[in-house]
């Protein structure tokens, strides 16, 4: 054994040093979201419990877990839309790029403009489809026609759909397909250039070809964002995320790079429901 | 209760049933015939309001020129040399009208926006009731309010205003029409998907925002179909105006000075004696249906913005 060890030419162990060093610093990519002991509850309901999680700049985080298991609700903390349901309360730290959102002197609607969000189903403002997408920088006080247009183009591009709706930009973003209007939705999302994109069950509104190619512009768009995804198709997680975080009854169970969390998950329960078993 | 234990056979039920439902049956039948008979006499009444419009306008025109009527600014029915034009009579209903769209579609608005987009649940629901109720005031308590509280109330302001003057009532009917306003304005804007204001929130967007950019426009047509309501109701509004605004039949801009308007002087005419086939008596047919026209066009127009600016959703 010893001469095996041996038998390792020396710039062979440089390299997985190498290695070694670079998956660290992979790992280590800079946290956009510092969740600490969040606690949530609706009214009495006690919806979330002692969350701990990091979320990653350039990374897709999938979350998944059974319905009414907390993973929307701890979505749409993170951009605080859950405090649209009036009898919300929470303790604990979030912490977005080191400053707390929960800090009185950060407006919301800042917030809000560096975290954007996709929901469930899409939400396209009953506008044009340009309108759509200017919606954002508009009511950001951005005026001018040229740059318009210009946010307009480069944000359709950037979900993907520009070819597909260049010729008709002034009709009713209502006359898109079912899939052509989450990738709108995204499009006017990136409009406003936020660094975190929330996706609340993008897809499950979608036909499977539609899915592929938001599944696909998730991809893409990882380049540049942070993407939190929330999500009930676990072959969806496994296929896009880089971490997942399985939730149940408000909590974190597991909480871990993909490819572990689906091949060699710790807790009993994580694989249970991974492999069907309930939920 | 059944006693033996024999078990149902509900097929054969049925069909012992079906014997004695011939009857039924052909009851059934005739059910829409009977139906529509009785929708239909909304119908045959508006037909026969309008026939009897025209035929006793046609007969009005034959006394006094088409011309002289929709040109004349002067209107004195009672004159020995009488003159009969309508225009003294469209300035009180319009100015009337103008004041009171002035008074209510900002404070009906506004109202609105405060009620679907701000508002708590529990303030909307002891608002709402309260805003149905002030719209539930006969007309006339409206009319001596205007007449004894505002009017003198105006004078402190203005002290050239007339005792009996248009602007006094157009306000109070204003007032009135508030909550026609903001209820159908609201109903409009609740319907409008939540999921569109959290599209807008997540952007960045102010409740106000929201409100101004997203939910007003979408709830556009409801919006502008609560205002034309307004207007018509406005319009058509009678009582106010025959207490407060007198019976001067003054063609003027002055809004201190009493004006009337086609429906007081419709109520004039008909509390004297008019007798039937005199010029007097016909001109108030000419004065309704030139109203009617009036709401009409009103309506027309209303449809025409509405289905011009919907956002389908």
């Amino acid at each position: 054994m010893a001469g095996a060890m041996t038998a390792i030419p020396q710039a062979e162990v440089k390299k997985r040093a190498n290695i070694e060093v670079l998956r660290t610093l992979e790992q280590e990519k800079e946290v956009v979201f510092d969740t600490q002991n969040l606690n949530l509850w609706y009214g009495e309901k006690h919806a979330l419990r002692d969350i701990n999680l990091d979320i990653h700049e350039e990374e897709v985080t999938a979350i998944i877990g059974p319905s009414g298991c907390g993973k929307s609700t701890y979505l749409k903390t993170l951009n605080r839309m859950v405090e649209l349901v009036p009898s919300v309360r929470t303790t604990g730290v979030i912490q977005y790029k080191g400053k707390s959102i929960f800090d009185k002197s950060l407006r919301v609607e800042e917030l809000r403009t560096q975290v954007g969000m996709v929901f469930q189903k899409p939400n396209p403002f009953p506008k044009s489809i340009y309108e759509n997408i200017a919606y954002g920088p508009k009511i950001h006080g951005i005026r001018n026609k040229m740059i318009l247009d210009e946010i307009v183009e480069k944000s359709l591009r950037g979900a993907y759909i520009w070819d597909e709706v260049k010729d008709r930009l002034h009709d009713n973003a209502y006359g898109l397909s079912g899939g052509q209007q989450q990738r709108l939705c995204i499009a006017r999302c990136l409009a406003i250039e936020p660094d975190v994109i929330l996706m609340d069950e993008p897809t499950s509104a979608l036909d499977p070809k539609s899915t592929l190619k938001v599944e696909e512009l998730i991809r893409e768009l990882k380049k540049d964002y942070a993407i939190v995804i929330v999500t009930h198709n676990m072959q969806q997680a496994s296929r896009i995320s880089d971490r997942t975080a399985f939730f149940l009854d408000g909590e974190v169970v597991e909480y871990d790079r993909t490819d572990v969390i689906f091949n060699e998950p710790t807790d009993q329960r994580t694989e249970d429901y991974i492999n069907g078993r309930f939920g | 209760m059944r006693t033996n234990n024999e078990p149902v056979h509900v097929q054969e039920l049925i069909s012992k049933k079906k014997q004695s439902k011939n009857l039924f049956l052909k009851f059934e039948k005739a059910i829409p015939i009977i139906l529509f008979l009785i929708a239909s006499v909304s119908v045959f009444t508006t037909i026969g309001i309008i026939y009897t419009l025209f035929s006793e306008t046609i007969e009005f025109f034959k006394q006094v020129s088409v011309v002289e009527f929709f040109t004349g600014t002067v209107l004195k029915p009672l004159s020995q040399d009488p003159k009969f034009g309508v225009l003294p009579l469209i300035m009180g209903t319009l100015t009337s009208t103008v004041i009171a769209m002035l008074v209510a579609a900002p404070i009906g608005l506004m109202t609105a926006i405060y009620l679907s987009e701000f508002a708590s649940e529990r303030i909307r629901k002891t608002f709402k009731p309260l805003l149905e109720i002030l719209a539930g005031i006969p007309t006339i308590v409206y009319g001596f309010f205007a007449f004894t509280f505002v009017t003198p109330l105006l004078k402190h302001v203005i002290p050239g205003l007339e005792t009996t003057n248009i602007l006094s009532p157009g306000i109070v009917m204003g007032i009135m029409i508030i909550p026609m306003i903001a209820s159908l304005s609201e109903d409009a804007m609740s319907s409008v998907p939540n999921a569109m204001r959290e599209g807008a929130l997540a952007l960045g967007a102010t409740k106000l925002e929201v409100a101004t950019r997203v939910v007003i426009p979408a709830a556009f047509s409801g919006i502008v179909a609560s205002f034309v309501l307004a207007i018509s109701r406005a319009i058509g509004e009678t009582m106010i105006v025959t207490i407060a605004s007198g019976s001067s039949k003054n063609f003027t801009f002055d809004l201190t000075q009493s004006m009337q308007t086609m429906t007081a002087y419709i109520v004039e005419v008909t509390g004297g004696d008019a007798p039937a086939g005199s010029t007097i008596y016909y001109s108030l047919y000419a004065v309704a249906m030139t109203l009617f026209v009036f709401t009409l066009l009103m309506n027309l127009f209303a449809r025409y913005v509405a289905r011009k600016f919907k956002e389908e959703y």
